[in-house]
């Protein structure tokens, strides 16, 4: 049961996220609600990774060979370093959009309909 | 010894290339514009002549593999790592060779059709780092074997192309269309992460021969393939997630919308990958094949009416290009619909995956052409409103030779490409199901009707007085859209020769799992 | 001509037949064009549409735009646009909240059965 709470915190961050993306009007909290969301898959799959006592997985004088996989880490790391790059453009779109706009309303952003 | 080189490393070449170029591209344009472009030209035009070049192999000798980091090319298994392909590998079969081919000529003409229709932009040199990089990305999108890697390619897909959406500011409005492009697909792309994250959990694989071999379709498999077809289909356009498509493809510069229209068949392969060849006959295909076929037919029926009362003319072609994207769904969802079923399968089914394979290839060409004629108009003139255009046609002959067979390309009436492939899908969709193929033929009825609409407005009428002064295109723009023109003509001439060399060994590669497998575990 | 023709599984078409149909029609279309008037001269008198000898009208004001075409069809399907355009709001978290209900709805119909 213990081991399932990052499941759960998952599962919780994913309905958060969700939540914040489709009702908040703001355009910055629907980029942070992307942002949880994406939280939420690294930490589902470095849980994946996680071996109950578990040491890194180095294999110089590493203490036991029960180690946790090394695969879910690098790509965490990966998906970290593109949740970066994402974030930082969609911040930027914003700040030309505020400036141009006036507004981070997302009612307010439908130059472009029908 | 070069030649020796450039065959043994050709599948990652093909994405090494422009990927290099890209981030070089700045740095040769310190020295002058004239070094840019020979430069962006040269990379496009070596990545085309070593897909081209890839794409004979494979179709000649079989399916290609190139495995990362490993002491031979093809060893896909390590002796020591317990049967699993732990590296990252590189598969290009028929299917991925075709595509390859297609955007490698796509991408070629749109460069040399955006040296002269964006040289009057400012920072051309971040432009073509990312156009580059865009290219790089759907290359890689069709080359990789591994579902992490395709992520990654999927990634940097969006960000190249919300970057170049944005690239003119137009009071803020390219912004918002790129914005309302990137959050999409970048939902999309967490989805598929999530469907990574499940399959990795399951099976401790991501390589998509490894995973298709181990899959069991349980609960949670079945929630990463719906992760996986929203993401992807989503990132084609399907109605109804299809919203962002005519924002994007409306305000990007033409030259871009054609090559966001490469990244959405990219998607669209991606998804038949991974529907055909990584769950196979495991899943519930005729669910799944009936979802792909609602989708095709909303996107066809919803596309082209939408289309109709367009008034800016990227915007009506975006539709259309979401109408012709249910043409696709429509053929292979038949043929994933009767996968289980041999009979009905090598009657009909692998007809309608042919067909839809063919109209994903013409549609790239098609639709590139509309875009770029467009594009030479608007270049021209100054404006998007069908409403504030007329009497072009005594101007720019030439364009509007290519935008018409545009046109009937589209609209399918032969004896263009468009038609080839159209009557391979009504023919074998009719005898899955009649009302489909109904559906699909009036659908085309009313693509040749919006377009009258477009033609007539665009270049038919008396010579206007705010327009006496247009000239024609300029060259280069003219040879790129020349290049497509051909390619529809020749397509749409020697259909059975296309499908015999390219889409028939595609589709059999999609239907074909066990062959794909033993390619990259069996043997060794 | 086997290069030529395609084969459907039910059916075949050959692109040939078009192309000679398309040939004969450009014969034709030349045969009127050459016997077309011969003492017309640009830039005169000639050029000029004859209206009953009322004023030309401008041209902008004879270009038939593409707002005013497809109004009947626009007319007659009136109740379907007005439910289907009002759809497109361009609001995104309309975008996603398509997004997210298709996935319900096909994780509904693929997981419970």
């Amino acid at each position: 049961m213990f081991w399932n709470l990052p499941y759960f915190t998952v599962v919780i961050l994913t309905f958060i996220a969700i939540l914040t993306i489709l009702t908040k009007k703001n355009l910055v909290k629907v980029l942070l609600g992307i942002n949880i969301l994406e939280s939420a898959v690294n930490l589902l799959i470095i849980s994946i990774g996680y071996r109950e006592g578990g040491v890194a997985p180095i294999f110089t004088l590493a203490p036991s060979t029960n180690m946790v996989l090394p695969t879910p880490q690098a790509l965490v790391l990966t998906s970290i370093v593109i949740g970066v790059a994402t974030s930082a453009l969609l911040l930027s779109f914003t700040m030309v959009i505020y400036r141009k706009y006036g507004s981070v309303d997302v009612e307010k952003m439908r130059e472009l309909r029908e | 010894m070069i030649t020796d080189f450039v065959i043994k490393n050709a599948p990652i070449l093909v994405v090494a290339i422009p990927l290099i170029g890209a981030f070089l591209c700045p740095l040769v344009a310190r020295i002058s514009p004239m070094w840019r472009k020979t430069w962006v030209l040269g990379v496009v035009t070596v990545t085309s002549l070593i897909a081209i070049l890839l794409a004979s192999i494979v179709l000649t000798q079989g399916t290609v593999i190139y495995v990362f980091g490993a002491s031979t090319s093809n060893l896909t298994v390590p002796i020591d790592s317990g049967g699993i392909p732990i590296r990252i590998i590189f598969t290009v079969d028929a299917m991925s060779a075709a595509m390859e081919v297609i955007m490698a000529m796509i991408g070629f003409s749109v460069i040399l059709y955006s040296m002269s229709a964006d040289q009057e932009r400012s920072s051309l040199e971040q432009y073509y780092t990312l156009f580059l990089l865009l290219i790089c990305s759907v290359m890689g999108m069709v080359t990789t074997g591994d579902l992490f890697n395709f992520f990654v390619f999927l990634e940097i897909s969006s960000m190249a192309s919300a970057g170049l959406v944005a690239y003119r500011v137009e009071k803020g409005r390219a912004i918002e269309a790129a914005i309302k492009y990137f959050i999409v697909s970048t939902i999309a792309a967490i989805f598929f992460l999530f469907a990574i994250a499940i399959l990795y959990g399951q099976y401790n694989a991501l390589n998509i021969a490894m995973l298709a071999q181990r899959l069991q379709f349980t609960l949670i498999d079945k929630i990463a393939l719906i992760l996986i077809v929203m993401a992807l289909s989503t990132k084609c356009g399907a109605v109804p997630m299809h919203f962002w498509t005519p924002d994007a493809y409306s305000l990007a510069p033409s030259s871009v919308t054609a090559m966001l229209v490469v990244v959405s068949l990219a998607s669209l392969y991606a998804l038949f990958r991974f529907v055909f060849t990584m769950y196979g006959l495991t899943l519930s295909y005729v669910t799944i094949g009936w979802v792909l076929i609602t989708l095709g037919v909303l996107s066809m029926v919803i596309g082209v009416t939408m289309a109709i009362p367009q008034k800016d003319v990227q915007r009506l072609i975006a539709y259309q290009g979401i109408s012709q994207i249910g043409y696709m769904l429509l053929g292979m969802g038949v043929g994933l619909a009767v996968l289980g079923n041999p009979a009905q399968l090598s009657s009909f089914g692998i007809i309608a995956m042919e067909g839809g394979i063919f109209h994903i290839i013409n549609h790239a060409i098609y639709e590139g052409l509309l875009f770029l004629t467009a594009g030479s108009i608007i270049y021209r003139i100054g404006t998007r409103d069908l409403d504030k255009m007329g009497g072009l046609g005594h101007s720019m002959k030439y364009t509007m030779i290519f935008f018409m067979i545009g046109v009937l390309a589209i609209a399918g009436v032969p004896p263009f490409n468009g038609f080839a492939s159209k009557l391979l899908i009504y023919e074998s969709v009719y005898l899955f199901n009649p009302v489909l193929a109904i559906i699909a033929l009036v659908v085309s009825i009313l693509t040749l009707a919006s377009f009258v609409k477009v033609f007539h407005s665009i270049f038919m009428g008396p010579r206007l007085l705010e327009y006496a002064g247009v000239r024609e295109a300029p060259l280069p723009m003219l040879i790129g859209m020349g290049i497509l023109a051909v390619l529809i003509v020749v397509f749409g001439f020697f259909p059975q020769v296309v499908v015999n060399t390219i889409v028939a060994p595609a589709a059999q590669a999609l239907v074909n799992q066990g062959g794909y497998l033993s390619v990259i575990l069996g043997g060794r | 001509m086997p290069d030529f023709t395609l084969f459907t599984g039910s059916g075949f078409w050959n692109p040939i037949f078009w192309f000679v149909s398309i040939i004969v029609a450009l014969i034709l279309i030349y045969i009127i064009y050459a016997s077309g008037e011969k003492g017309y001269k640009r830039g005169t008198e000639q050029v000029k549409p004859f209206i009953s000898g009322n004023p030309e009208p401008a041209k902008r004001g004879v270009q038939i735009s593409a707002g005013n075409l497809y109004w009947g069809y626009m007319d007659s399907l009136r109740v379907y646009y007005r439910n289907l355009i009002p759809l497109h709001t361009g609001i995104i978290t309309d975008y996603l909240l398509w997004m997210f209900c298709v996935t319900a709805i096909l994780l509904i119909l693929v997981v419970i059965p």
